[in-house]
């Protein structure tokens, strides 16, 4: 009789371990070091006034126009870093790693390690619920996850004020940034889709490849402020939206039509590729910095 | 009571399994990792884990500058490009290709999906997928079965088969093309050569305000013109209808 109840009691604690890992399940190994290839270009932040593939509102426009790079140099601002949208826009890798619960072995959390100015991203795999709305923002949100239809989804939150692009481009505290995390064989291909109901007009969608590094990638860098140009108490360095002495820079430099720099919606479909196709006149031959390793624009001298 | 825990027993180990079949990592490269073989008996139409049909439009929020312009003549940034392609970049003569019948050398495989417009995908029959393209007026048929005839000569679109990778509630589909003309990753003449093979991983997911995004992840590998793999990922809106849809001839400039 002992052995029939201890064999029944031991079934049934084998059937909710099983169950509960079935649960728990992972679609794909997420957990290592995915390296940056290079091969896309979604940085948008080598010259102060790009704002091509967005789609702004006219108040994000101004909002960016009045933006100075100078802010980064005071000594207050040096270290604030960039928010969760930094992940596929700037240019490192991701380290993934996991915590665990010891007792179920299920996952908890997969995290995103940090760089040197952009804060790590823990996203949430318990089903924790998301703090209530007027809880703290964060650079990097607050981040809850699921497997879905082979791939990780997750939804940021409870970001804090900024940019979501380096050159400026604001985003809200109201912003949410949805993620889908593909994998296929040693290629992770991570989407980005950046929600504003202020500053943006369509979302910001941005996907980004990363390959498994067979040497773990390690970013983790101190910032340290120091004096550049800048005292404590001076005035934020700021430009006059209409007066921004950059705005037309890039567009000079590849003859590109203003409004796609400025970032208007039209300019992200096939449409408006047939409506400039008559007046494109393209920039003279390449002579510098043309090749893959040159990735990012010629800066002014 | 003992007959109810048996049944349980093996319905959890079934399911496992299952979890442990999607956990286990592909052992060639670029097979999907977690990924469940597709059921054989079935057409590939009746196995589709994934809807792709429909009308997509490219939404061009990256790599814009060079996508929906021409660049500069002999610009490459961003690609691996060889030592053997660069007199080639360097050498880009639109009108000779114009000349040479050859305006349609950016609308391969290799660049289609890149390529600023609309798709178009159907079910040509139970097992060949079609895609459309409006842009350059192309069609690329995706074969699920092995087609036991001899090879096609070479085309823009080459020769294309697929496989469904399956997952929980979803999955994806890899699409590998050869047999290729050679053609160009981007307008302004940065080359792939006829040796080049590209896989396609088609994803779908959904945009917050509930509208379908069609992720394609394309790796571009060319033993002569490249140094290693060219990776880039288009994405797609998917469109209610074919309202918008306008084919347009090849164009070696534009």
């Amino acid at each position: 009789m002992l052995i029939h109840v201890v064999g029944r009691r031991a079934i049934v604690a084998f059937l909710l371990v099983v169950l509960a890992a079935s649960r728990a399940s992972a679609q794909f190994d997420f957990v290592g070091s995915w390296a940056p290839l290079g091969t896309e270009d979604v940085q948008n932040d080598s010259l102060p006034v790009d704002y091509l593939g967005l789609a702004l509102t006219d108040e994000a426009r101004i909002r960016a126009l009045s933006y100075d790079e100078s802010q980064k140099s005071m000594i207050e601002r040096q270290c604030a870093g960039w928010g969760a949208a930094y992940m596929v826009l700037g240019p490192f890798g991701l380290r993934v790693t996991t915590q665990t619960d010891p007792v179920t072995n299920r996952v908890v959390s997969y995290t995103i390690g940090a760089w040197e100015d952009w804060n790590e991203m823990i996203i949430w795999m318990d089903g924790r619920p998301r703090p209530t709305e007027h809880a703290l923002h964060t650079q990097a949100g607050f981040t809850v996850g699921r497997w879905e239809g082979g791939g990780l989804a997750a939804r940021t939150t409870h970001v804090k004020a900024g940019f979501i692009r380096k050159t400026g481009v604001p985003l809200t505290d109201q912003a949410t940034i949805d993620w889908r995390f593909f994998r296929h064989g040693d290629v992770l291909t991570v989407l980005m889709v950046a929600t504003d109901p202020v500053y943006l007009v369509e979302p910001e969608i941005i996907s980004k490849s990363f390959r498994l590094s067979r040497t773990p990638l390690d970013y983790r860098s101190e910032c340290v402020t120091g004096y550049e140009g800048h005292e404590p108490g001076d005035s934020v360095p700021h430009f006059a939206p209409d007066q921004n002495p950059f705005v037309d820079e890039f567009v000079n430099l590849y003859r590109l039509p203003r409004e796609a720099v400025l970032g208007y919606r039209e300019t992200l479909y096939p449409e408006y590729r047939k409506k400039i196709k008559d007046t494109y006149v393209p920039p003279p031959p390449c002579t510098e910095s043309c090749g893959a390793a040159g990735n990012f624009v010629l800066r002014r001298q | 009571m003992r007959t109810a825990l048996v049944m349980a027993l093996v319905i959890a180990l079934a399911g496992p399994t299952t979890s442990r079949a999607q956990q286990r990592g592909g052992a060639a490269a670029g097979e999907a990792q977690g990924r469940q073989p597709a059921a054989s008996s079935r057409s590939a139409r009746d196995a589709a884990p994934i809807d792709l049909t429909g009308y997509w439009v490219s939404y061009v929020t990256e790599n814009w500058r060079y996508r929906m312009v021409t660049p500069a003549k002999g610009e490459y940034r961003r690609i691996p490009a060889s030592p053997a392609a660069v007199p080639l970049i360097n050498a880009w003569d639109p009108a000779a290709d114009e000349r040479a019948g050859n305006q349609c050398k950016s609308y391969g495989a290799g660049n289609i999906m890149s390529v600023p417009g609309r798709l178009h995908i159907t079910w040509q029959d139970a097992d060949t997928l079609r895609i459309d393209a409006d842009a350059g007026t192309q069609t690329r048929l995706i074969q699920f079965s092995p087609r036991a005839s001899a090879p096609a000569p070479r085309s823009w679109q080459g020769e294309s088969t697929a496989t469904w990778e399956p997952a929980t509630g979803g999955g994806s589909l890899r699409v590998v093309t050869s047999n290729l003309l050679a053609g160009y990753l981007r307008k302004n003449g940065v080359p792939y050569s006829e040796r080049t093979t590209v896989t396609e991983h088609f994803d779908i997911t959904s945009l917050p305000d509930g509208s379908k995004l069609l992720l394609v992840t394309t790796i571009v590998e060319d033993p002569l013109y490249l140094t290693g793999p060219y990776i880039v990922s288009p994405h797609f809106k998917k469109e209610a209808d074919g309202s918008k849809w306008e084919p347009t001839p090849c164009s070696s400039t534009w």
